[in-house]
């Protein structure tokens, strides 16, 4: 009974993870340009997909992640570049649907780049499970959860304690005085599309030895991210941690009580329980200052 | 010349604001620009600090043409706005409103310039942790005031300071912008309290839907019979 309930707090608490670190790319994107990128989700895609290519080609898995990161990251530069910025005069709408145009293109190029098989990767430290009060707990989900504490603290520290985060803040409550006081907010738009692109791949290579990856990997994770991001609040980091956790555990939760039938239908619920209900999220936008 | 604007033009999409503008700021000047609501002033400044495009003229600062330079640019070279209605960041803190008004100089340790405005405004020490958003509209007008001077500007540009501010505040925010000008600091005020303006200014201008009509000493447009029907009110 207890082991049960645990085992799905674990295996939610490990997807919910990936939610959160989605939510938070889609939070740092919304909140330098309002756009919600629908493309998230691609940059996880691309990032483990990445990886599974170069450790095929015989990179070592340590370089084979920052490589794989380091590409996410331009994807996401060029995404902002030769999609986002030539449009930036257009409506919100448009960039959205531009976004959405992106993330059919990402996967096409994926598909034909490697192919429509689920690729995988090795657990980072071995899969020998440690066992809590019977339930069993993958060395790979506690990589997850590491992981996802090292990059949330990160970004924590970036937003809230560096003069390039400020002013990236500073650029989403004002872009006006930002510009006044001599922020580049191109440069701050290119560098939320960087990193919300790095934080997606990061989620989609620790993820990938659990969950297994293919081209189409984004679209699943990325609207249950987005759901993530809506329930927590729109542009509220830390809200985006939260809901990441509340959509992973809830989902986790239906699948392991009722039938995994219903997993998928968990996030949507709550995506349109939130847009019903209460349009702001649970933290509405009034704590973005904090990450 | 600091500053010089030649016949200077700009829209917002088809309406023309500017209608070739002339403006020329000397070093140490105090020069306020007058004008009622949608004259332009505001289009003026914000094309000044290139933050609104200039559809035809040029604008010379430091004798460098700076007609096509980006926003972030002319605050590096030494221009610096303080924009209308005060535009501070409000979910930030009073200090790290300040720590990004001295954005472009990051290798800089700001401490003892934080320390400058704190002086000039103690106000603002006290409330250093407060989000600047919970300040009163004076003490927002002087956290605009000091995040611009926090970037060590050659000229500092003010747009109507004084806009909805108790009397009080108002004969302080213009003894300040008195002092900064004692200190060297070239300044531009655009104001619609034309005879506070035009009093403490060395020369003033008189903008009209998008055009400058009158441009003269501080003084001798305060006495001007035009300027005083229109716009101090006699
Ligand atoms: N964003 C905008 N889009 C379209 N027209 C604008 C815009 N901003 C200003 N205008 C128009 O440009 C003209 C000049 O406006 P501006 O704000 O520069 O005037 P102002 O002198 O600063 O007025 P105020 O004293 O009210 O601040 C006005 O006719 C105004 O309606
Ligand atoms: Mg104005």
């Amino acid at each position: 009974m207890l082991a049960s309930f645990l085992q799905f707090v674990f295996s939610g608490i490990t997807v919910g993870s990936i939610y959160a670190l989605c939510g938070l790319g889609f939070s740092i994107i919304f909140n330098a340009s309002h756009v919600i990128n629908f493309a998230q989700g691609e940059f996880i895609m691309i990032g483990g997909m990445a990886t599974v290519s170069l450790v095929a080609l015989g990179v070592p898995l340590p370089v084979a992640i920052l490589l794989a990161i380091l590409a996410t990251m331009l994807v996401g530069f060029a995404l902002e570049k030769f999609a986002v910025e030539p449009a930036r005069k257009a409506s919100v709408t448009t960039l959205i649907i531009i976004t959405i145009g992106a993330s059919i293109f990402l996967r096409g190029i994926a598909q034909e780049l490697w192919d429509k098989n689920f690729h995988k990767l090795p657990p980072f430290s071995g899969d020998q499970p440690f066992l809590i009060a019977g339930a069993s707990l993958m060395p790979q989900s506690l990589w997850v959860i590491g992981v996802t504490v090292v990059v949330i603290v990160g970004l924590g520290w970036f937003f809230n304690r560096t003069l390039e985060g400020k002013a990236m803040l500073a650029t989403s409550f004002n872009t006006l005085a930002a510009q006044l006081v001599g922020v580049n907010t191109k440069k701050v738009l290119l560098m939320s599309f960087g990193l919300s692109a790095m934080l997606g791949a990061i989620g989609g290579i620790v993820i990938t030895p659990i969950t297994f990856t293919n081209y189409e990997t984004g679209i699943m994770l990325g609207l249950k991210g987005f759901s993530a991001a809506v329930l927590g609040g729109l542009g509220n980091g830390m809200g985006a941690v939260v809901g990441g956790l509340i959509v992973g555990i809830a989902e986790a939760m239906a699948a392991g009580y009722f039938s995994s039938a219903y997993k998928d239908a968990v996030a949507f619920i709550i995506i349109l329980f939130v847009l019903f209900f209460m349009p702001s999220g649970l933290f509405g936008k009034s704590g973005t200052e904090r990450v | 010349m600091m500053l010089e604007v030649r016949k200077l033009t700009s829209h917002y999409g088809r309406i023309q604001a500017l209608k070739g503008i002339d403006v020329i700021i000397e070093e140490g000047e105090l020069v306020a620009l007058v004008g009622a609501n949608g004259a332009g002033k505001t289009t003026l400044l914000r094309t000044v600090s290139g933050v609104q495009p200039a559809s035809a003229g040029a604008i010379w600062f430091d004798g460098r043409d700076i007609t096509r330079m980006a926003a972030d640019k002319r605050v590096a070279a030494g221009i610096a706005q303080v924009p209308e209605g005060r535009q501070v960041f409000g979910p930030l803190s009073v200090e790290d409103n300040l720590r990004l008004g001295a954005y472009r100089r990051k290798g800089e340790n700001p401490a003892g310039d934080l320390e400058r405005i704190y002086t000039l405004f103690p106000i603002l020490k006290e409330k250093r942790n407060q989000a600047a958003g919970t300040l009163s509209g004076g003490q927002q007008q002087m956290l605009a005031i000091g995040r611009a001077l926090m970037s060590h500007p050659r000229l500092l540009l003010l747009d109507e300071p004084s806009m909805g501010l108790a009397p009080l505040l108002v004969a302080e925010i213009f003894k300040t912008i008195q002092e900064l000008k004692k200190l060297g600091t070239t300044i531009f005020l655009i104001e619609q309290n034309a005879t506070a303006a035009l009093s403490v200014a060395d020369r003033g201008y008189v903008l009209e839907t998008g055009a400058v009509v009158l441009a003269d000493s501080g003084k001798a447009l305060l006495t001007n019979e035009q300027v005083k029907q229109a716009y101090l009110g006699m």
